[in-house]
């Protein structure tokens, strides 16, 4: 890659950040150069988080129509999905599912729920309710 | 948590493409070592293929185009003779403890952390991602003053959410993981290392696993090639482009960031093939990225989604890198 082709056209998942890629520069030694980013990674970024914030929309619909519980909510909000949730909760999957069963859901343990929470990065009382 | 004020002295934060790379450079660095991150990069031997269908991320297969988590900071040991105190933690207290006692000295610290906790980190990079390398030169109340490498200026975290990113859970938790240097033994870089580390990629690249290095791009040519046009097909192609683009990577994946070592490695060397042969592995990135590229335009309906054509990019990438390497191979006999 060229110096003068390094992206620079602004890749909004960015932020202010910019990030540092390899490219010639006119005496042909290669320096790294700041990039504001290119339409490519953004394409590829923001179908990724699309596909989070369908799934968690998804979660939101069913939790208001009592056909899901406030956990699965929670879990697409931070991005995981049920094996990333049990790897951190150590819980198992199958149970897991089934906490996602609104009335099981009410009856959970407190300990349970702790280590939801904990594994979630929230409180008890926010992980029971929809933000 | 002790609310301490310490700096290392004369640390100089350096904007780097990869985060381990750019924390082993700037730590060698710090310690008296002129190591460039391409050099600390191709040294170690990271650069790779490798197409892993049974480790699943959010349901998409990984695919990697470097060495797994540690390899460069561990591939630093022998060519500097270089000695790395690696410690974890049962206990989020104790490494928060310990990481103040180190700073307290004086001392630059690497931590491994998880990228989704990090507040710093733009909202829509934020993944679970546990292996993120990061150097923390100080404290100033409750905030760490952090060298991030993959950011272009230093960045600040308060205590409890480094804790968090430090003691994240999951597939490679970092447990809390910092290292320091000890010691260093050299440092210059011999040429004989040098030649050493191309030898070792090499070998890796053009090696027999069916899903490491060139092979590893042929078989995942071959399930590209039998995508189906749905959704599903789609997010699967962004997912193999955000690997190789987004995730710190220098552009296309390392590809660029290896060309810049080769160019050092001929200097080093004195063979000036290599530099002959960096130019080539740039022009090899390029396509990557016109891949990247094609494959962004389909996403976005641009162009007709042609799972194939696709997966034919991917083979004559692979065909450009199977002859590369076996140039490459010959010019460091």
């Amino acid at each position: 890659m060229d110096v003068n082709d390094v992206p620079q056209e602004g890749n909004r998942t960015l932020g202010s950040h910019r990030k540092a890629l390899y490219a010639k520069d006119a005496s042909g030694k290669m320096v790294i150069v700041p990039s504001r980013g290119s339409e490519v990674d953004e394409t590829v970024t923001l179908q990724a988080v699309h596909r989070m914030t369908a799934l968690t929309d998804d979660a939101k619909l069913r939790v208001l129509a009592g056909q899901s519980s406030p956990l699965e909510y929670w879990m697409c909000a931070r991005r995981m999905d049920v094996p990333l949730l049990s790897q951190i909760s150590g819980l198992w999957q199958w149970r897991i599912r089934r906490h996602f069963n609104p009335q099981r859901f009410k009856r959970l343990s407190p300990g349970v729920l702790a280590r939801y929470a904990e594994a979630l990065g929230l409180s008890v009382a926010q992980l029971q309710a929809l933000p | 948590m002790s609310t301490i004020n310490a700096i290392a002295t004369n640390f100089q934060h350096r904007h780097a493409a990869h985060c381990e790379s750019g924390a082993a450079a700037n730590l060698m660095t710090h310690h008296g070592v002129k190591l460039s991150e391409a050099m600390a990069f191709g040294l170690s031997s990271a650069l790779s293929f490798a197409y892993l269908p049974f480790v699943k991320l959010t349901g998409f297969p990984l695919i990697a185009y470097r060495m797994p988590p540690r390899f460069i900071l561990k591939g630093m040991r022998k060519p500097f003779q270089a000695h790395f105190n690696f410690e974890t933690f049962s206990t989020p207290d104790a490494g928060m403890r310990r990481l103040d006692a180190l700073l307290a000295q004086g001392k630059v610290v690497g931590l491994q952390t998880s990228v989704f906790w990090l507040p710093y980190f733009p909202e829509d990079m934020r993944f679970h991602f546990n292996a993120h390398n990061l150097l923390v030169y100080g404290k100033e109340g409750d905030d760490y003053l952090i060298s991030d490498p993959v950011a272009d200026l230093p960045q600040r975290c308060a205590s409890a959410d480094l804790q968090r990113a430090r003691f994240a859970k999951g597939a490679l938790a970092p447990k809390g993981m910092l290292y320091c240097l000890e010691r260093i033994g050299r440092t210059e870089v011999s040429a004989q290392a040098v030649k050493g580390a191309i030898k070792k990629t090499v070998r890796i690249m053009l090696g027999p696993i069916p899903i490491i290095g060139v092979r590893g791009m042929r078989m995942l040519a071959n399930k590209v090639a039998r995508l189906d046009t749905s959704e599903h097909s789609l997010n699967y192609v962004g997912n193999i482009v955000r690997m190789q683009e987004e995730i710190g990577t220098g552009g296309a994946g390392f590809r660029f960031i290896y060309a810049a070592f080769l160019q050092e490695a001929a200097q080093i060397t004195g063979l000036a093939e290599l530099a002959g042969l960096s130019e080539r592995l740039n022009e090899i990135g390029d396509g990557w990225r016109e891949f990247a590229l094609k494959a962004a335009r389909m996403i976005k309906g641009r162009e007709l989604f042609e799972p194939k054509r696709l997966a034919e990019m991917l083979r004559t990438q692979a065909e450009h890198e199977t002859e590369f390497f076996r140039t490459l191979k010959r010019a460091v006999a």
